[in-house]
């Protein structure tokens, strides 16, 4: 395929996607309803402990754990949905590759996490007076948006992975609460047992909050950040067109293709 | 009276077998063993950030509150999932008492709810620094109990909504999200605003966690028991008016011709 119809199928199926998860009820309520809960939930903390000012930290963090809830969810069990709605086969069969058709999809159940950045920071302004300023929006304008990216590649290696397993939707109801703790979204690193910090290096979460605080609190750069977040994002794209590959490949050599 | 309880019991009992043929241990173990285990270190590591209360605050509130997931998405599932497999014509044109068929089902609920939170308590007792007297279990243990109970009269209620609603998981879903936040789960009712602590009081759970951390911190069940009787009567409330909706969709739904229609 050339740049053109490639760059149209992958704006196509990302607005696609896009529009139908926000015509869902259910991620309407893990990427806005359940992160505004949360975020309330850790205003209270926040507010009878004895830690102050971090009011913004808590609505950054709640914010991603939305992003992610929504990319493990929508992603996690991409490719068993089109299995259930029939459209698995067309998919694999259209001249256009696999790789291409899944990326938008697994890219817009990350941007509709975008949805929980606002939600959270709109309602901790609204009702806790969360102060909005940030230390650097032009690095925050940066982050943002290479976070959602590289969730949406770490969306891919989910898709393509959890294909294997047969209930994924469970699965993805235990790595919900696991990621959120161990990539710092909320709870310091320095707060968990030191091997932590070796799965967090690896998931790109804890590198999105760490170059979105940077920016929004400054201290220091948050390129540094920006910048793992994008090499994370490239390998996971690496890691799930192997993946995937070998899925297709599998399922047209066993015939299991439709098999749910 | 005998034909009644074959009904609750047995009925219960097919019924769960029937609406939950998809379980499997790989599922069971982890949406309701997983998910708890994370839930309950999350928020006690959350709750060590922000100095708020002591670990055992956390570990008794979420340990309580995780019951909630079989009484509420299980209750609502038993109920409303006769409606989407397709079965909710034949029971109701059986003659069984309504009241056996509506209460058995909740049974297995109670006792996988039971068993959620005990698995929470200790993982609480291994994991975190939760150490009750070994005195306080069996009380500890009826506090859950009456929680579940009422939690699971609760999801009677969502799960009667559903025999008309057309997306009643929503609801449910959103449910057990809210209860986490007013339900003094894991922020005491006094640090919520007036509103917000109102409508905790009114759900069940609130005052169940209330009796169970009483309980966990050295008090009698005496010292506790008013909490314990208004847990009870909130879930008995929620049972009747859950049972009143039922009877009322099902008259409804036959009078329109209207019972598995979305």
């Amino acid at each position: 395929m050339t740049d053109e119809p490639m760059l149209r199928l992958f704006y196509a199926g990302w607005l696609f996607h896009l529009k139908n998860l926000t015509n869902s009820t259910f991620f309407l309520l893990i990427a806005v309803l359940q992160p505004i809960i949360f975020a309330s939930i850790t205003f209270f903390m926040f507010e009878s402990g004895s830690r102050g000012g971090t009011l913004l930290y808590a609505a950054l963090g709640a914010g991603l754990m939305g992003i992610w809830s929504s990319t493990l969810f929508g992603s996690g069990g991409a490719i068993q949905w089109q299995r259930w709605q029939g459209t698995l086969e067309i998919l694999i069969a259209a001249p256009a590759p696999f790789l291409l058709v899944l990326v938008p999809l697994t890219l817009a159940t990350a941007s509709i996490g975008l949805y929980s950045i606002c939600a959270t920071l709109a309602w901790g302004r609204i009702f806790f007076s969360v102060p909005l300023h940030f230390a650097h929006p032009f690095q925050l304008a940066v982050a943002l948006p290479t976070t959602v990216l590289s969730l949406g590649m770490l969306g891919l290696v989910l898709a393509s992975t959890f294909v294997l397993y047969r209930h994924a939707t469970a699965f993805s109801n235990l790595l919900e609460y696991p990621v959120w703790l161990v990539t710092g979204l909320l709870v310091p690193l320095s707060l968990l047992p030191g091997w932590v910090s070796w799965i967090a290096w690896t998931l790109a979460p804890s590198w999105g909050i760490r170059a979105i605080r940077a920016a929004a609190f400054g201290g220091s750069s948050a390129w540094p950040e920006i910048g793992m977040c994008a090499f994370l994002g490239v390998a996971y794209l690496g890691a799930g067109w192997l993946c995937l590959r070998n899925f297709e490949r599998l399922a047209r050599e066993r015939a299991t293709l439709a098999l749910t | 009276v005998i034909a009644a309880l074959r009904v609750f019991f047995v009925g219960g009992v097919i019924s769960y077998r029937a609406l939950f043929n998809w379980i499997r241990p790989g599922i069971y173990v982890t949406t309701m063993l997983g998910s708890p285990l994370f839930q309950i270190l999350f928020f006690t590591y959350l709750g060590r950030y922000t100095h708020s209360e002591s670990e055992s605050f956390f570990v008794v509130g979420n340990a309580v509150q995780v019951s909630s997931m079989s009484a509420i998405y299980g209750m609502t599932m038993g109920i409303a999932n006769e409606r989407q497999f397709g079965t909710l014509q034949p029971l109701l044109a059986t003659p069984a008492n309504r009241l056996a068929v509506f209460a058995g089902r909740s049974l297995p609920f109670v006792a996988n709810g039971l068993i959620v939170s005990a698995f929470g308590f200790g993982i609480g007792r291994l994991l975190l620094d939760f150490h009750p007297a070994a005195r306080s279990l069996p009380v500890l243990a009826l506090v859950v109990l009456v929680t579940t109970c009422s939690c699971t009269a609760f999801g009677l209620l969502i799960g009667s909504l559903g025999l008309r609603a057309r997306d009643v998981f929503f609801g449910a879903n959103l449910v057990y999200f809210v209860m986490l936040l007013v339900c003094g789960v894991n922020v005491a009712n006094g640090d919520l605003p007036g509103w917000l602590a109102a409508i905790g009081r009114s759900l069940p759970l609130t005052h169940g966690i209330q009796a169970a951390r009483g309980i966990a911190d050295g008090a009698a069940l005496g010292d506790v028991s008013r909490l314990v009787v208004v847990e009870a009567l909130i879930g008995l409330a929620y049972g009747a008016v859950a049972y009143g909706l039922f009877r009322l969709f099902e008259a409804e739904g036959r009078r329109r011709a209207s019972l598995e229609t979305f």
